[in-house]
């Protein structure tokens, strides 16, 4: 059965204490909701986009230690730093890390925090499945990291071509915890690409029209489009891999008539549009960051969201310009060329968009706005880079070359990466009630930009000179050795910068408690989407009342009016406007342990397929446990449903007598 | 939404300003009332139609159409592979085979298309009594919900135990998962759409059970509409399984 919420959500939130549920007859249900123990078993959806927020955080430290390990290692000719068979784990480790570890599910504290409070919802729409994801994939990144542990990491370059991915060619696990703790981390990208769709498409405030929405809500649609058709490819590719190596198939095996190929198709058929799935969340956010900052509504919106689209579509159709070099054929290589050229276009008609936002605008270089305008120009340079790479001849011979290494890094770096902090320096206030330091967080940005550009611009240099990516050392006399130097340098610089914003959370918490906590204002940088018409920290409940959208940037228009003569004077103020959180009384899910439980039952699989299959035996009884503890459970509670909420109302906004069923009943 | 529910309503409008609200606990209630306009009220009526989402299709009907457009490219990808090595049985590519068998073995040799016929007809008489069931339950008609839903179950099985049946008779034939690249790629493909169709079954079942404990009737008919969409995409892409792999190499 589908883990289907087929019951409301219906909880009191301060009421809490009428819960006594044991759905097993031995657990009580969780009503803690603060405390450590209410976060392994929250089902809000800040919560949990704060949680991958900080996990997204833990292993971007960590895939930022082993970069600066590979940089020590290639920073002077014929070095022995790491061994040859370290450095092979520690670059692969490094970019699965930062792909699937840091980047993705950055982008998904972003979406879940947000996505809901912009379209004026309470919640997501499956709140139990959304802890599911989360507790998912964190099972899937511990499961990976412990091959560390376990025999030595995955080993076969973070796209894991056949044969390197082979057991004569990787005879370690670690390719199989590759495998399988990508397909334990797909299954959260799934559920919760899903869960997403679902809420933005079902579960808008009366008036948010789609194209009311704000852009970022815009641009995580897409990417959860993306993801909802990408993944099943990639889990396909894995669960073929799988069956290579461990029951003997040989699908990826030239020898036994395999095809290498075949991977390279089905990975990169996830994998570009992974690529989109990467860099569009940056797009969003920093599209609301540029009109904020710039005191303007954004420039052209239905272009930005119909770029958004375009992407989208067309991101499925250059796949294989990662392929060039794997003897297509001439048609196929025209057709991808052409098909990647053109999508530079809507690409372009974003950048065009927010550098237009910003002309004329009243332009204030708080520290988000540094990062989002550092986006522009750095992924620009990282958008021209990508569009040489549509010239097949020409990516012939930078394939496999430090020039690919530079182009990737900063579009997903000086892309993705500086507009996940400008969504910090943006967000932190309505998240945590206190703002981040802005001088650290000039430092933090001159910083990260500066490293960030001594490190990977001379990447094109070296690239061009020849030299290969993944290679574990070079000859003094291949004239590597000043440049190399030079990108470690730069490399310890973007630590440095890193440093800074860890800091810089701290100093700002500090002097936040030294004050006595003051009082956030809902809306410090007046802004202009709905999730700054609440209080500050967000209130567990969102909103006092629901929202009702009248235009896009609705809130924007709630605080700002024209006058007779048509110039722009305020109406209100956030303060006297914004709900302040004190309606207690809304509904919210309760809290669950079965998430939880449900999710770290697979990685117990995974070192079953890998180890002794008798460990299928725990594993399948945590997992029914936590299936059947979670299908007996009400998404709500009965008792707190019952004595309230019966009454209904009439639905203003369609006309329609809602029924409000006794959602305790049915299930007593 | 073809259902809706009205099972107790009696709607009481309260319009009480939100100011006033935290008066009294019928203040409290009125507020709930007031403030739960819109998707909220989606989540209310989950059992039901969805009027009052945005889309007007209910969050757990939209859910499954989202997750059986996922599927389409989990399958996709698996037919491609399957299509790319279905004729990889001969000899493998190097003259190897890996078994040491004298002679080939790949479709020619296994399949048994009247067989095969028959089982697929089975299955795709399952999509139609499941219709039946959703319009029985739909007419509040358990009774015949419950026979409905049993045979739906009951010819998925029966489609199992063929594909059982089957999968014994090629291994004894000679093909085992390993024995060469078509057989590897004929039982991931044939073993994954084998999986839907018992998790489908589990569905089945799990209405069934949902229907004895008295939670699901009538008013809830879509649970059984999603089941029902559910089985019959696994259905459907049996049909192209069955073309392209039991079919198009005759």
């Amino acid at each position: 059965m589908a883990i289907t919420e087929d019951r409301p959500l219906a909880l009191e939130a301060g009421d809490t204490s009428k819960v006594n549920d044991r759905p097993l007859g031995a657990l009580t249900r969780p009503k803690e909701d603060v405390g450590w123990a209410s976060w392994f078993t929250t089902v809000d959806h800040k919560k949990i986009g704060i949680m991958y927020g900080v996990g997204s955080m833990f292993f971007f430290l960590f895939g930022g230690i082993e970069a600066l390990m590979i940089r020590i290692q290639l920073a002077r000719p014929g070095n022995t730093f790491l061994s040859e068979s370290l450095y092979n784990q520690i670059f692969t480790m490094h970019g699965v890390t930062m792909i699937f570890l840091v980047i993705m599910p950055m982008a998904a504290a972003f979406a879940n925090y947000l996505l809901p409070l912009q379209i004026g919802a309470r919640d997501v729409a499956f709140p139990r499945l959304n802890a599911f994801s989360f507790w998912c994939w964190l099972a899937g990144a511990i499961f990976l990291n412990t091959s560390w542990f376990l025999g030595g990491a995955p080993d076969g370059g973070w796209f894991a071509y056949a044969p390197n991915t082979s057991v004569t060619f990787s005879p370690t696990n670690g390719m199989d915890f590759y495998a399988i703790g990508l397909q334990i981390a797909g299954i959260a990208s799934l559920v919760s690409a899903i869960n997403l769709i679902v809420t933005v498409l079902n579960m808008r405030a009366p008036g948010m029209t789609l194209l009311k929405m704000p852009i970022f809500t815009w641009m995580m649609l897409v990417v959860q489009f993306l993801l909802l058709f990408a993944v099943p490819v990639i889990t396909i590719a894995l669960f073929l891999l799988t069956f290579d190596r461990s029951y003997g198939a040989s699908f990826f095996n030239v020898e036994l008539g395999g095809s290498p190929l075949l991977w390279q198709h089905l990975f990169w058929i996830f994998g570009h549009p992974e690529v989109y799935i990467l860099i569009l969340p940056a797009f969003g956010i920093i599209s609301e960051v540029i009109p904020t900052f710039s005191r303007k509504p954004i420039f052209g919106y239905p272009f930005m969201v119909g770029s958004g689209i375009a992407i989208g579509f067309m991101g499925w159709g250059v796949w294989a310009h990662h392929m060039f070099v794997s003897g297509l054929g001439p048609i196929s290589v025209a057709a991808f060329s052409m098909s990647t050229m053109f999508i530079a276009v809507p690409t372009g008609v974003k950048i065009l968009n927010w550098l237009a936002t910003m002309w004329g605008g009243r332009l204030r270089f708080n520290t988000p706005m540094l990062f989002a305008v550092g986006v522009i120009a750095m992924f620009t340079i990282g958008g021209l880079s990508g569009v040489t790479h549509s010239v097949a001849p020409s990516d012939t011979q930078q394939t496999d070359t430090y020039y690919i290494v530079a182009h990737f890094h900063y579009v997903i770096f000086g892309g993705a990466l500086l507009g996940m902090f400008a969504g910090f320096y943006f967000w932190w206030p309505k998240c945590f009630g206190f703002k981040l330091n802005e001088k650290w967080g000039k430092i933090n940005y001159w910083l990260m930009l500066i490293g960030f550009n001594i490190t990977f611009g001379p990447m094109h240099i070296l690239g061009l000179q020849g030299m290969a990516r993944r290679h574990h050392s070079y000859a003094a006399e291949d004239g590597f050795s000043f440049w190399n130097m030079v990108v470690s340098i730069g490399s310890f610089i973007i630590g440095l910068g890193v440093l800074a914003f860890l800091i810089n959370t701290w100093v700002s918490y500090r002097d936040y408690k030294a004050a006595g906590r003051p009082h956030m204002s809902p809306d410090p940088w007046d802004a202009r989407s709905l999730e700054w018409s609440t209080a500050s920290p967000t209130p567990v409940h969102n909103f006092d009342y629901d929202p009702v959208v009248k235009y896009q940037d609705d809130w924007w228009h709630q605080k700002w009016g024209k006058d007779d003569d048509g110039k722009i004077v305020r109406k209100a103020f956030p303060e006297d406007i914004a709900h302040d959180g004190s309606n207690t009384n809304v509904h919210l899910p309760s809290p669950s342990y079965w998430p939880f439980v449900l999710s770290f039952s697979l990685p117990i699989i995974g070192y079953a397929v890998i180890y002794t299959h008798w460990l299928l035996i725990p594993a399948a009884v945590l997992f029914i446990a936590g299936f059947i503890g979670w299908a007996l459970e009400p998404a709500d509670d009965p008792e707190a449903a019952h004595d309230h909420h019966h009454d209904d109302h009439d639905d203003d906004h369609d006309g329609d007598a809602s029924d409000a069923e006794d959602e305790g009943a049915s299930l007593v | 939404m073809m259902i809706t529910t009205a099972t107790q309503a009696t709607p009481k409008t309260k319009e009480l300003p939100l100011s006033e609200a935290t008066i009294s606990e019928a203040a409290d209630d009125a507020v709930e009332a007031a403030t739960d306009t819109g998707h909220e009220a989606a989540s209310h009526d989950d059992h039901g139609g969805g009027h009052g989402t945005s889309t007007g299709i209910s969050n757990n009907k939209l859910m499954m159409w989202a997750f059986l457009g996922s599927e389409c490219l989990l399958f996709g990808a698996l037919i491609s592979t399957y299509i790319l090595y279905k004729e990889r049985f001969v000899n493998n590519v190097n003259g190897i085979n890996p078994e040491g068998l004298e002679n080939p073995i790949g479709p020619p040799e296994i399949f048994d298309i009247p067989f095969t016929s028959a089982s697929s007809f089975i299955l795709l008489c399952s999509s139609l009594t499941m219709v039946l069931a959703l319009s029985s339950i739909q007419r509040a008609d358990y009774y015949r919900f419950k026979i409905w839903t049993g045979t739906t179950a009951a010819l998925g099985a029966v489609f199992i135990a063929g594909q059982i049946y089957e999968f014994t008779e090629f291994y004894e034939k000679g093909l085992g998962y390993t024995t060469n690249i078509f057989g590897s790629a004929f039982y991931t493909l044939t073993g994954f759409h084998g999986v839907h169709v018992s998790l489908g079954i589990l569905m089945l079942f799990a209405l069934l059970i949902m229907h004895k404990q008295g939670r699901l009737n009538a008013d809830k008919a879509e649970t059984v509409e999603i089941v029902g969409l559910y089985w019959h995409f696994v259905d459907i892409v049996w049909i192209l399984i069955f073309t392209v792999v039991y079919l198009f190499p005759q």
